[in-house]
């Protein structure tokens, strides 16, 4: 695991944390008569004033249809759902906004690959290459696409409870045979942050095409998408701030432009006849029908956001919430049975307490007004493999606490004397 | 503070998770059903031996969360010795009292779970067992999920 995405150094500010955490309206409340510890950050993001406050202007001021009107609603909708483009483009380093095609979220902009990309490149007898450690958004449309072709999936396997890519098996899974190689950026069961540099690198050699499921990671650290060196690159926006029904698929000029349409409808046509249409170019010809403009612009606002504390920051500070929480953890000792890498994780952390199951573990904590997840987090051949139905998860942002941190671990406490096994 | 905390886990509903009761398979089980909970993971498994219409013997295995192990636990002890339509009004009181909070009649020890109401989320680990024993009377070789009715 050596080569991740390089973080190229910017000067170092200091961040006034707790003043950050104030532009968050939501976290301040009691849920059961507690104060609120929202540790579930990697299923979705709360949303900061910033972006409340653009919504409401888009639709108190500029809300019209996109790219059909002449009038001058239209024209400042139209605008604002291309700035959000263009913004997005910059947010991840794409050469231009023609390379941005708005989606639904990462399960849709993968979907859309997985149909529209698949059905011309991929045949019997193709591979798909996918890593353990998936979520079912990366699984299940590519096992679609190879009932359709008759291609065949393999899966890089992952080492075990602590969670990295078994990279000296690389070689025998990415072969000539395989079409395309899709791989989670920053596992959203493990906290594993994955090399996808080097992988996709890898691939590229080989003439593999790429995707990266960059949903845990877009609002967590910077993203580039001309140094990870990508075909396809995918994130939802509600896992960083935005709202949700808005994300973003990257697609490489070249491979967008040679792509089939992927929906029919209005928006993404040139010219439509009885019997046959001509479509737009790309990201047009990928967008049917009125596109979801008021997530475009909170979506804006979202990287604007992140932006200005800077992602290096936000990176910093979630490994270190994630560091300082898997340290706390680890002293439970033989009470608790921690998933993923002991270093270098990422900002979230999923475990086990002996002998209490997951689901028995979360509710509990709820009633203590921590926010936790459990479950097979979308992950269930990877949970298959580590032989456990469930983990529990807590996921940490920018907004979270050592002292919330601290309040969690009491509370795995109380719930293990509660269950009498501690 | 915690009150809802102890409706939801009471003490025998602790005892049952911790010890469960007819915790084994059944070497002459006459039928057996599958309980599958996709959220969570749970997977139940119930022997039924069969005496005409009175189940003489049951006992369950698999793993899952301390609502859905006690409710399997108590649910052998309940329906062992009932005849199937007495074990499809138990089915009925405790799919109401689950998912409403009434107590309906006299259901014995399975009144612990009446707290489960105000946990919606939790009312499938309850059923679970509930749902596999009725199919195991009903004969179906399906397993069922808490996924594929409307609890
Ligand atoms: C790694 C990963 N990929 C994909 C998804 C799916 O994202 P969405 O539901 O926003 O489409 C998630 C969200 O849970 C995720 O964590």
């Amino acid at each position: 695991m050596t080569t991740e995405a390089a973080v190229p150094t910017e000067p170092k500010q200091a961040v006034n944390w707790s003043a950050i955490r104030a532009d968050f309206p939501i976290l301040d409340q009691q849920v059961h008569g507690q104060p609120l510890i929202y540790l579930d950050n990697a299923a979705t993001t709360q949303k900061p004033r910033a972006v409340l406050e653009a919504l409401r202007h888009y639709y108190e001021h500029d809300n019209a249809n996109v790219h059909r009107g002449i009038h001058e609603l239209s024209n400042r909708a139209t605008n604002a759902l291309e700035a959000a483009r263009s913004r997005a483009a910059q947010f991840i380093n794409a050469r231009s906004a023609d390379e941005i095609v708005f989606t639904r979220g990462t399960t849709e902009g993968i979907n859309l690959v997985a149909q529209a990309w698949g059905s011309k490149h991929v045949k019997a007898g193709d591979t798909i290459l996918l890593t353990e450690m998936e979520h079912h958004s990366n699984i299940v449309p590519w096992q679609l696409l190879a009932e359709r072709t008759g291609a065949q999936l393999v899966y890089l396997p992952v080492t075990g409870d602590i969670g990295l890519l078994d990279m000296n098996r690389l070689d025998e899974c990415l072969t000539r045979k395989v079409k395309l190689f899709a791989m989670t950026h920053i596992s959203n069961s493990l906290g594993t942050i994955n090399p996808v540099v080097e992988l996709c690198a890898r691939a590229r050699q080989l003439g593999v095409t790429t995707l990266v499921d960059a949903a845990q990671s877009a609002g967590h650290r910077p993203i580039d998408v001309q140094e990870i060196g990508c075909d396809f690159l995918v994130l939802s926006g509600h896992k960083m701030c935005g709202p949700t029904g808005i994300g973003v698929l990257y697609g490489r000029p070249e491979v967008l432009e040679a792509m089939p349409p992927y929906q029919g409808g209005g928006e993404m046509i040139l010219n439509v006849e009885f019997q046959r249409s001509t479509w737009k170019q790309a990201p047009h010809r990928f967008e049917a029908g009125t596109p979801d403009i008021s997530g475009a612009v909170g979506l804006h606002a979202a990287m604007d956001y992140l932006e200005k504390i800077g992602r290096h920051n936000i990176a910093e500070h979630d490994q270190e919430l994630g560091a300082y929480a898997y340290a706390k953890l680890t002293r439970l000792g033989q009470g608790i049975r921690l998933f993923g890498p002991h270093i270098g994780r990422a900002g979230l952390v999923s475990f086990r307490l002996k002998d209490i199951h997951a689901h028995d573990v979360v509710t509990v904590a709820d009633q203590r007004g921590v926010a936790l997840r459990g479950g097979h987090h979308c992950n269930q051949p990877l949970m298959r493999k580590l032989g456990v139905e469930s983990t529990a998860r807590a996921s940490f942002f920018f907004y979270n606490t050592t002292a919330e941190i601290d309040r969690f671990v009491e509370v795995l406490g109380e719930i293990q004397k509660f269950f009498g096994v501690a | 503070m915690f009150d809802d905390l102890s409706d939801l886990y009471q003490q025998v509903i602790l005892d049952h998770c911790k010890k469960p009761r007819n915790f084994h398979e059944l070497s002459g089980a006459t039928r057996s059903a599958q309980g599958h909970n996709p959220l969570c993971g749970d997977q139940l498994k119930l022997f039924l031996a069969m005496d005409g219409e009175v189940i003489k013997d049951i006992s369950f295995v698999g793993s899952g969360c301390c609502i859905s192990k006690a409710s399997a636990s108590l649910l052998t002890e309940a329906v062992k010795g009932k005849t199937r339509a007495e074990v499809q009004k138990i089915f009925e009181q405790v799919h109401e009292m689950v998912t409403t909070g009434r107590v309906v009649g006299d259901v014995g020890k399975l009144a612990v779970f009446a707290g489960v109401h105000k946990f919606p989320a939790r009312v499938k680990c309850a059923i679970l067992a509930w749902h596999a024993v009725m199919a195991a009377l009903q004969g179906e070789g399906q397993p069922v999920s808490t996924e594929n009715d409307e609890t």
